[in-house]
């Protein structure tokens, strides 16, 4: 486990305790980062009054497991992503080191950056289809299901470079069409429930539903290892799980329509610190 | 809390065979199939869905499962606190039925919308102008018209 890999936190900071003499400096810098987790002045224009991670809705302990990297199941991703990033693989014969070196330098800002603008595409690409592209036309291997160990583990393992790093994604120029489309799905009544992602999370939040705490349905924490899940979860999986519970049809998970509410979701969490892999309940 | 009383003005008649004419009073136009007719009449549905009583009891499961009312997602209920985890979304339905009639709460069981515009909560006697439904639940409605009977025998008894 690179010191170097490893974003602000506890499992840092042991690690850094037994590198102590050598790495002092970094030790003591990596603490003093400070999570973003509560933003009281939105942006001009931003729909709500106050943007709060997911983070600051749930339980003590859940918080606590979250907190402590070693006791952070979702690390279990983080860590088979660090080994799948030195890994050749395809035709070219490239691991993702070869191309990207070190990931905390490489990769210290992308997570951060998502859904992004494809010029090649003409559309706004998420992390799993970034990578994804790196497999196919980068490395010439198959890309990876979403949702599959592989990409689980490789986005944890790059959102964790940006820990800390606040969300800030492009809504102008090109990529406002798709802005546009993933704001009207957000505030769209869905199912035979008839509601729509904003009657939860924006006029009921910090409200009980049943015994759930109702958050912001920020991405920020992403990928997630849930609790009920017993696994790490991918953004696109939770908005699947959030329509289904109001009996709507899913949109398929990659497709355009959970990008562009991927994006606008992401902007509502503008300025948030990345803080993957968070744990939920 | 209070209902939006410009809407009672109201006056639907949704039917089975009925009137295809008078769909057009329905928000979305569509045919209303399989539902049982029932008629708005100012701010309340003064007519039983059945022509039967509802049964309290059967109307107190229907509440607390969460496949069908699912009422304790959003809303306490004193009488029921041997049921864990009531929500906080929607008001207490203590004391409900010395706020409303009987023909309110059974329009706000049938449609909430007709009485509150933008609520979260759900029409319990409705089945079409949504939007994406699941499959399974296409062209149904969440309770049936005996199930909107029973949780109103119940909620009649919340004074
Ligand atoms: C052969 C070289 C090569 C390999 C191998 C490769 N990539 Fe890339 N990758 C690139 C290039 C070039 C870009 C920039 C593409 C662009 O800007 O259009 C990129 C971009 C990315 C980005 C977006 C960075 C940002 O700031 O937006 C991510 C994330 C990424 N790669 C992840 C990976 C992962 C994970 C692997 C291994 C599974 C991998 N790449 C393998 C060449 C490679
Ligand atoms: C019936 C209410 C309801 C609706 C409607 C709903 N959600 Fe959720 N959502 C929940 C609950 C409950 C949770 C778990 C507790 C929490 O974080 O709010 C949740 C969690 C989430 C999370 C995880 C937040 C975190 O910090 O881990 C995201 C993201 C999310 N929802 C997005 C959406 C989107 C996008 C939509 C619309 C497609 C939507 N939700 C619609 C109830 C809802
Ligand atoms: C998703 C949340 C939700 C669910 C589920 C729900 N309600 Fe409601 N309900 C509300 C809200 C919110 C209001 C307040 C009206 C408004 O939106 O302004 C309300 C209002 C009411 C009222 C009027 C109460 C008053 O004092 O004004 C009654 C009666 C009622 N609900 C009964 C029920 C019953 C019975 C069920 C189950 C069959 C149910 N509700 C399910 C959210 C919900």
């Amino acid at each position: 486990m690179g010191l170097r890999k490893m974003g602000p936190n506890k499992r840092n900071l042991a690690v850094g305790a037994v590198m102590a003499l050598m790495t002092l400096g970094l030790g003591v810098a990596a603490q003093a980062q400070e999570m973003i987790r509560r933003i009281d002045n939105p942006p001009p224009g931003h729909p709500l009054p106050e943007i709060i991670s997911g983070y600051e809705f749930r339980a003590p302990e859940t918080q606590a497991l979250q907190d402590d990297d070693f006791d952070n199941p979702g690390f279990l991703w983080v860590e088979q992503g660090e080994e799948l990033w030195d890994e050749a693989e395809g035709k070219a014969g490239k691991s993702c080191a070869d191309c990207h070196g070190d990931p905390a330098e490489s990769m210290k800002t992308a997570g951060a950056e998502y859904p992004k603008w494809n010029e090649k595409l003409g559309k706004p690409i998420n992390l799993e289809a970034r990578i994804n592209l790196c497999r196919t036309e980068n490395m010439q291997a198959k890309p990876w299901k979403l949702e599959s160990e592989q990409m689980l583990s490789m986005t944890s393992f790059v959102r964790t470079q940006a820990r800390g790093v606040p969300v800030k994604v492009q809504i102008d120029g090109p990529m406002k069409p798709f802005f546009e489309k993933g704001k009207k799905l957000y505030y769209t009544r869905m199912g035979q429930l008839d509601m729509a992602c904003a009657n939860c999370h924006e006029d009921n939040y910090g409200k009980r539903i049943r015994s759930d705490m109702l958050s912001q349905g920020q991405i920020n924490g992403f990928p997630t290892y849930r609790l009920k899940w017993q696994k790490v979860g991918s953004i696109h999986r939770r908005f699947k799980g959030c329509m289904k519970q109001v009996r709507a049809e899913p949109f398929k998970p990659g497709s355009d329509e959970f990008t562009a509410l991927e994006l606008y979701v992401a902007y509502r969490g503008t300025g948030l610190s990345v803080e993957a892999p968070a744990v939920r309940q | 809390m209070g209902v939006d009383w410009k809407h009672k003005t109201i006056r639907a008649c949704i039917g089975l065979g009925l009137g295809l004419g008078m769909s057009a009073m329905l928000a979305t136009g569509a045919a209303a199939e399989g539902l049982v007719k029932y008629e708005v009449v100012d701010d309340g549905v003064p007519q039983s869905l059945t022509g039967k009583p509802g049964d309290a009891e059967r109307g107190r499961k229907v509440i607390i499962n969460r496949k069908q009312g699912n009422c304790l997602a959003c809303h306490a209920i004193s009488v029921l606190a041997s049921e864990p985890f009531h929500g906080e979304i929607g008001p207490s339905l203590d004391g409900v039925a010395e706020r409303y009639s009987e023909a309110q709460l059974r329009l706000i069981l049938i449609n909430a919308k007709a009485v509150f515009p933008d609520t979260i909560m759900p029409a319990f006697y409705r089945n079409d102008g949504f939007t994406r439904v699941m499959k399974k639940f296409r062209g149904k409605t969440i309770l049936t018209a005996q199930q909107v009977e029973d949780v109103l025998a119940f909620l009649k008894a919340l004074k």
